[in-house]
């Protein structure tokens, strides 16, 4: 078993109700909860601010790149599978892509040899 | 987690900070709790829900609140020149106090808004709105959705209303025994409504809104926790919405068809509601005071006690429905009255009772009245009539389920 790195993109900003808000929520929770049923959630990871500041190579620091929403990296998790194919299959339960969002799936380099 | 956390904590939420902060900040409190809201989603998947819900959502929205008048404040310092805003600014001190409300200071920031959402001067479809929206939380698309209402109608009810009420000085004052008691009759019958729109259905699609009739009766307990609440009428209403409510799991069958009361299988009916609806009626008899409310719910218990149309006790509510109608003159309780006339004394009857309503003419657009004359009809044998009335009937409801089940009377009276 490999891990991968999710990364977590866009999803609808659009004002929800309150009644919305929640039956997301236990999707999210529900999502989770499998993978972890599943012994497949290394680490739940963080959800992550908008605000960003580039530090470029000649060490000057400027605001994030103006980004479209949809490209803006809200979060992140680790996951294991067998494969990269193996954990995009467990990424297409994520609640996001309901939401027009999307989950890229990056291996983690192993460390050792 | 509760089944609406979120849909119950807006309403304490609203309450709670606009009478820390007036009424006239309503709209940036409504943007706050939206925006501890949208944090919650982003953050409680990640860490678990906290332990004290309410207390996180509320320091959240507290800190998100301060920080944009705080902002608007400095902005408009700028913009107008200090001396200029220190003019018209009122004399507002930010509340230091950080912690949570206790519960019980809670239901009164609640039970206050609610009065204040209740005012007189606006219409009473206006009343019921903003109550579904700012106390229970609901979108006004979620509004639009319970009620027979589009969304820009809902929307703009909804602003309408919110306009008026950011003109008053102040919230309602629960303190004054006056006007608690000034304001209660028009609370009663905004919650009335509000029930009434729930379970009749006024929605096209879905018949039944069992969640707006849970809104209603929580908010009449809401009201029967206050000392000032606790009248004869308030457990009348609360006693006629729990006894109404237990039928609810027999009115929509399994096939999302619709059964008439005559029809229901009454073993699915809530026993531990009719329960409570036969608790709240014996309080509400405490005193002699009868109240269209207490008749309302005495029509209902017989219905709740009976175990079958046919047994019901007619003479009983008719005796009732001539209270109400004295009362309550108006055709759609004469007609339900004539209903009763029919099952009590024959079809005939009913026909004739029907026949002597004044005003019938305002039935027209009421499905139950060709509902109930097919039926009648039908009883007599008068098949081609019958058909008749049921096809009216069918063009004036709305939603499908009521529809389909016109149509099948239809049915059942053509050759």
């Amino acid at each position: 078993m490999t891990e991968f790195t999710l990364l977590y993109r866009g999803g609808d900003l659009r004002r929800h109700s309150p009644e919305e808000i929640q039956k997301i929520y236990q999707k999210w929770a529900a999502w989770f909860e499998d993978l972890k049923k599943k012994n497949a959630l290394v680490a739940i990871g963080h959800p992550l601010e908008k605000e960003t500041l580039i530090v470029q190579s000649d060490k000057s620091v400027s605001d994030g790149p103006f980004a479209e929403a949809k490209d803006v990296v809200g979060g992140y998790s680790i996951v294991s599978a067998d494969s990269l194919k193996a954990a995009a299959e467990l990424a297409k339960g994520c609640p996001i892509l309901e939401r027009g969002g999307s989950v890229e799936v990056r291996p983690n380099m192993p460390l050792n040899v | 987690m509760d089944e609406h956390l979120f849909r119950h904590e807006s309403g304490r939420l609203v309450a709670v900070l606009t009478g820390q902060f007036g009424i006239r900040h309503l709209p940036q409190v409504e943007d706050a709790v939206q925006d501890a809201f949208t944090r919650a989603l982003e953050v409680w998947p990640f860490r678990g829900t906290p332990d004290n819900q309410g207390a996180w959502l509320y320091t959240t929205a507290r800190r998100r609140l301060v920080d944009t008048l705080r902002r608007d404040r400095t902005a408009r310092l700028y913009a107008e020149g200090s001396s200029a805003f220190m003019a018209t600014e009122p004399k507002v001190s930010l509340p230091q106090t950080d912690v949570p409300l206790q519960e019980h200071e809670i239901q009164d920031e609640l039970l206050r808004m609610m009065f204040t959402c209740c005012h007189p001067r606006l219409p009473e479809e206006s009343q019921v709105s903003l109550v579904l929206n700012v106390l229970c939380g609901f979108s006004a698309a979620e509004v639009a959705a319970s009620f027979v209402m589009g969304l820009s109608a809902a929307e703009k009810r909804i602003t309408r209303a919110k306009h008026a009420l950011a003109e008053e000085p102040s919230l309602f004052n629960l303190q004054s025994p006056e006007e608690f008691g000034r304001r209660l009759p028009q609370v009663h019958k905004a919650l009335y409504l509000l029930f009434n729109g729930g379970y009749h259905g006024s929605s096209p699609v879905s018949p039944v809104r069992a969640d707006v009739c849970r809104e209603a009766m929580r908010l009449t307990a809401l009201l029967l926790q206050h000392p000032l609440g606790r009248v004869p009428a308030s457990y009348a209403l609360g006693g006629l919405m729990c006894l109404t409510a237990a039928r609810i799991p027999g009115k929509v069958g399994g096939d999302g068809q619709l059964r008439r009361l005559a029809e229901q299988d009454r073993s699915l009916w809530d026993k531990e509601l009719i329960r409570d609806g036969m608790g709240l009626l014996t309080d509400a008899a405490a005193t002699e005071e009868v109240t269209a409310y207490h008749l309302e719910a005495g029509i209902a218990a017989h219905h709740a006690v009976s175990p079958d149309w046919e047994s019901t006790d007619w003479k009983a509510i008719l005796g009732l429905y001539n209270q109400l109608l004295q009362m309550r003159p108006s055709p759609v309780i004469a007609f339900n009255r004539a209903i009763a006339v029919a099952q009590a004394e024959g079809p005939a009857e009913g026909l004739k009772a029907i026949e002597s309503i004044q005003d019938k003419d305002r039935l027209v657009r009421y499905p139950y009245y060709f509902t109930g004359l097919g039926d009648l009809n039908r009883r007599l044998g008068r098949m081609e009539v019958a058909r008749g009335h049921f096809l009216k009937a069918c063009d004036l409801v709305e939603s499908p389920a009521e529809k389909q089940f016109l149509l099948e009377r239809v049915r059942e009276c053509s050759p």
